[in-house]
């Protein structure tokens, strides 16, 4: 039988040439999706592949690896990478945000404001932001062609005129260096802010699809809104229980069945590091269930 | 104190151990060996080869093994297992004309050169289950004959010579294998990439498809010119030798269908093609390809095309199994963060409206 | 003619070797007019710069045609090309995904290469330069993504137009040409979306 051995960090030399390439395009035209020859890998498709891919492309032995999903080191897909490339590359792997050179990151962008030595690697399910409007991509890559955007414009007015606001909440579509539309990934919009003029280069995989997209560090990203509607990120209107900050996006933990609830950062890594200052939140003194939730 | 939930870690290794150990079973049963796999369940192995796109009957009996009999994830374990190997180049094209034939059926003549030969099929026989079969059964040693020498023409290249069937198109060598393993998809796609894709895929979605179109949903109009099953020698051109090296035998399925004739004012009516070709024995899979094959030409063929099943964009991209599953099943992972976004919106939303309708009444009233 | 065994030694080792070449490469264009180095130990046939040919190992392979000016077009980078990377080397440089310029004062003009197609202009070509210097000579004030601000480049750069030429970058986008500037082991980006300060373009 052919007994299985694999590459460092996985991919074949002949495959990372080809996503190595991929991703020096789309630097070079920020925010356009570069078509990829994305592999199988020994990960489900959807389940972060694409990022796996590019992380996988760049990741070297000096890096210092941090893998978050929702925010968070310890759910188990993050795991499930982190052990991945610790047992492909043998990198060293971290939860501290400062300390990591590349971030691979589902769903959320860290708290702390990223700096120059980083790469954050986003893993995309449907990169077309145009994709809900227009099934087809034969009409969606003409649309970018052109920078015709109006069918977003006209998707977001009519969330206005029924709801009277942009029913939009997470991949909360931006525009990249004044010309593509981009999606975001599924981050949530309060996020969003975080993508314009960051110090760190942006990668987004996705693997499925197919394609590969980039910001490059200190570029233009706009979330798209209306003089009338400007565009607002949401945040849950109450400090972390467990650090007390007012400024992060918090997960909403059940407590109980009778209506019980609290909210704690959504970046276990911004949490820790505040408590570790020594920022307290309500929620930090005393057994959660032991309080009364209103 | 509130603890963020953690212990991610040991809890999947946990998770492992048990699916390791359900997979086994009563340890009281033998376990599965390969050989056991790759011949007596040879017909999920062929799948699994056909769609994990890797002719190797012991790995696929591996992963069939591994994945506890589920298919899909079996045919998963062989794609990210062949991701990883090297490419040295395409084989030279393998001539289904040359096979040797195990089984060759037409519907399309009463008698053949070569002849009909029904060869090892599930075909009339009556769908009793067979308590023999539960333990012990020895069957029957099979009927045997001379092997025939006679030539065995494809039933489409016996329309070719008369030219009642369009002409298939002429192999051309030198030019490059569409591979869309390696090279992204797009639209529109030629046939060589369509084939592919529908060579790779689900063979449930496949089938589903390709009977939408004998309900009307792009109608063709098929008849079973000739599928045949049997073994077709691989040879690959070595440079350094400067001649093709023969690499050994696969087995294949290879499905023609006879299509709906076309013809214009400056063209002669003809029959059109619709082709099918698996690995291994796989009856089902290349009839449904077939279908599906002819329905996606028709741009080509200046067909409207109005069915899910001519839709080249709607067809490839969704066919595959490994990629549909995954994303179906993506919607396990934690999507707390989209999710409380939402949940904030939505909540606001209703406030809005609550505060909307409350204030309605005095509205009313001023007026 | 030099054989096969009498050629330059590729990168010592394939794959951290590339990889590091790659990052250098990567944070070139991520950060355009910085100056980035190429540390990896790669052997260069006659004609080819260290950091070009680190790039070519790294970039190059069957899937990427490769057009070559007459400077490097002599037999042996020709040859240590073929032999490493298996690219094919061909004549039309608008079928080019990447470009090797030995002889700048003599670079074609820049809508001879692929500038890439509205709907995919990826499908352009690479131009990878060789420079006499990127570190003294003319001060180019540069802005665009990836950079704070503006950065300045000092370099000294045939055609001495190039910048010039380069503003069909402006006018094209998204479609258009980057180009890599190698002097030795040094590296510097220009990605099509990089501008002169001043108004110069």
């Amino acid at each position: 039988m052919n007994a299985p051995s694999y590459n460092f960090a996985y991919l074949d030399e002949q495959t990372k040439r080809m996503i190595r390439r991929a991703i020096l395009k789309a630097i070079a035209i920020p925010g356009y999706q570069v078509p990829f020859a994305s592999r199988e890998m020994p990960m489900p498709y959807g389940w972060g592949t694409g990022g796996v891919q590019v992380t996988a492309a760049i990741l070297g032995p000096d890096d210092i690896l941090k893998v978050i999903d929702q925010g968070s080191d310890d759910t188990t897909n993050a795991i499930s990478i982190r052990k991945f490339f610790g047992k492909t590359a043998g990198v060293a792997t971290t939860t501290l945000t400062m300390e990591a050179t590349v971030i691979q990151t589902r769903h959320r962008i860290p708290e702390a404001p990223l700096h120059e030595g980083q790469v954050l690697v986003y893993q995309v399910p449907i990169p077309e932001p145009l994709r809900f409007l227009e099934p087809r991509e034969t009409e969606t890559r003409r649309m970018h062609a052109l920078a015709e955007y109006g069918l977003m414009h006209v998707k977001l007015y009519e969330d206005i005129a029924r709801f009277g606001h942009i029913a939009t909440s997470y991949a909360y579509p931006v525009k990249v260096n004044a010309r593509y539309v981009m999606d975001p990934s599924p981050t949530p919009k309060f996020d969003n802010p975080k993508m314009d003029n960051c110090a760190a280069l942006q990668l987004f995989g996705a693997g499925r699809e197919k394609r590969i997209y980039a910001i490059p560090p200190y570029t233009t990203v706009v979330s798209l809104d209306f003089e009338d509607h400007p565009f607002k990120p949401y945040r849950f209107d109450a400090p972390c229980a467990l650090c007390g900050a007012e400024n992060s996006y918090l997960d909403e933990i059940v407590t109980d069945d009778k209506g019980g609830r609290m909210f704690v950062c959504s970046d276990t890594d911004y949490c820790e590091q505040r408590q570790a200052e020594g920022h307290r939140g309500r929620e930090s003194a005393a057994p959660h269930k032991e309080r009364a939730h209103v | 104190m509130y603890v963020a939930v953690k212990g991610g870690e040991r809890a999947i290794e946990n998770a492992h151990r048990l699916l390791a150990h359900e997979r086994r079973g009563d340890r009281e049963v033998p376990e599965l060996t390969l050989a056991q796999i790759y011949e007596q369940l040879a017909l999920g192995v062929d799948r699994v080869m056909a769609e994990g796109s890797l002719y190797d009957r012991e790995l696929a009996a591996l992963a069939i093994k591994q994945a506890r009999g589920d298919l899909i994830e079996a045919i998963f374990l062989v794609r990210a297992f062949r991701a990883t190997l090297p490419r040295f180049g395409a084989t030279e094209p393998v001539d289904t004309g040359r096979m040797q034939i195990r089984r060759r059926i037409s519907s399309t003549f009463k008698d053949i050169p070569g002849g009909q030969i029904l060869g090892p099929t599930f075909d009339y026989t009556h769908r009793l289950l067979d308590p023999q079969l539960a333990e012990g059964f020895v069957p029957e040693v099979p009927a045997t004959g001379e092997v025939s020498e006679a030539e065995m023409p494809r039933v489409t290249d016996i329309l070719g010579r008369d030219g009642l069937i369009e002409p298939s198109p002429q192999a051309e060598p030198d030019a490059p294998v569409g591979d869309l393993t390696r090279e992204p998809l797009s639209f529109p796609a030629d046939r060589d990439l369509r084939l592919q894709n529908l060579a790779r895929a689900d063979e449930g979605f496949l089938l589903a498809l390709g009977y939408s179109t004998q309900r009307g949903y792009g109608r063709n109009h098929p008849f079973a010119g000739e599928i045949r099953f049997g073994e077709v020698e691989v040879e690959f051109f070595a440079e350094d030798a400067g001649f093709a090296v023969p690499l050994g035998a696969i087995a294949l399925t290879e499905c023609q269908m006879v299509n709906q004739f076309k013809g214009s004012a400056t063209e002669a009516p003809c029959f059109t093609r619709g082709y099918g070709l698996a690995f291994g024995q796989s009856e089902r899979k290349t009839m449904s390809m077939a279908l599906v094959d002819r329905s996606l030409r028709a741009r080509e063929l200046g067909e409207e095309v109005r069915a899910p099943a001519q839709d080249e964009e709607f067809v490839m991209s969704h066919s595959d199994n490994v990629q549909a599953t995954g994303f179906v099943e993506h919607l396990k992972l934690p999507h707390y963060v989209d999710f409380q976004s939402e949940l904030g919106l939505l909540r606001r939303l209703r406030q809005e409206f609550a505060e909307a309708n409350a204030s309605e009444p005095l509205q009313e009233a001023a007026e | 003619m030099t054989t096969v065994a009498e050629l330059p030694p590729g990168f010592s080792d394939k794959v951290l070797s590339a990889q590091s070449t790659f990052r250098s490469v990567m944070d070139a264009l991520a950060r355009p007019g910085t100056v980035q180095r190429i540390a990896a130990s790669a052997g260069a046939p006659e004609g080819m710069m260290h950091g070009t040919a680190a790039i070519a190992l790294m970039l190059f392979d069957h899937d990427t045609p490769i057009w070559l000016d007459g400077a490097i077009s002599t037999s042996d980078a020709a040859k240590w090309l073929k032999f490493h990377t298996g690219a094919p080397i061909i004549d039309h440089p608008a079928m080019a995904g990447f470009a090797l310029i030995g002889d700048p004062k003599n670079l074609p003009a820049l809508d001879r290469f692929a500038l890439g197609s509205s709907e995919y202009p990826d499908r352009s070509t690479t131009l990878i330069l060789q420079v006499d210097s990127l570190s003294r000579g003319t001060a180019y004030e540069l802005h665009g993504p990836g950079i704070d601000g503006s950065t300045l480049l000092t370099a000294s750069i045939e055609p001495h137009d190039l910048f010039d030429r380069l503003a069909v970058n402006a006018t094209l986008f998204p479609r258009g040409i980057d180009v890599v500037l190698v002097d030795g082991s040094s590296i510097v980006a220009i990605p099509r979306t990089t501008r002169l300060v001043h108004g110069k373009n």
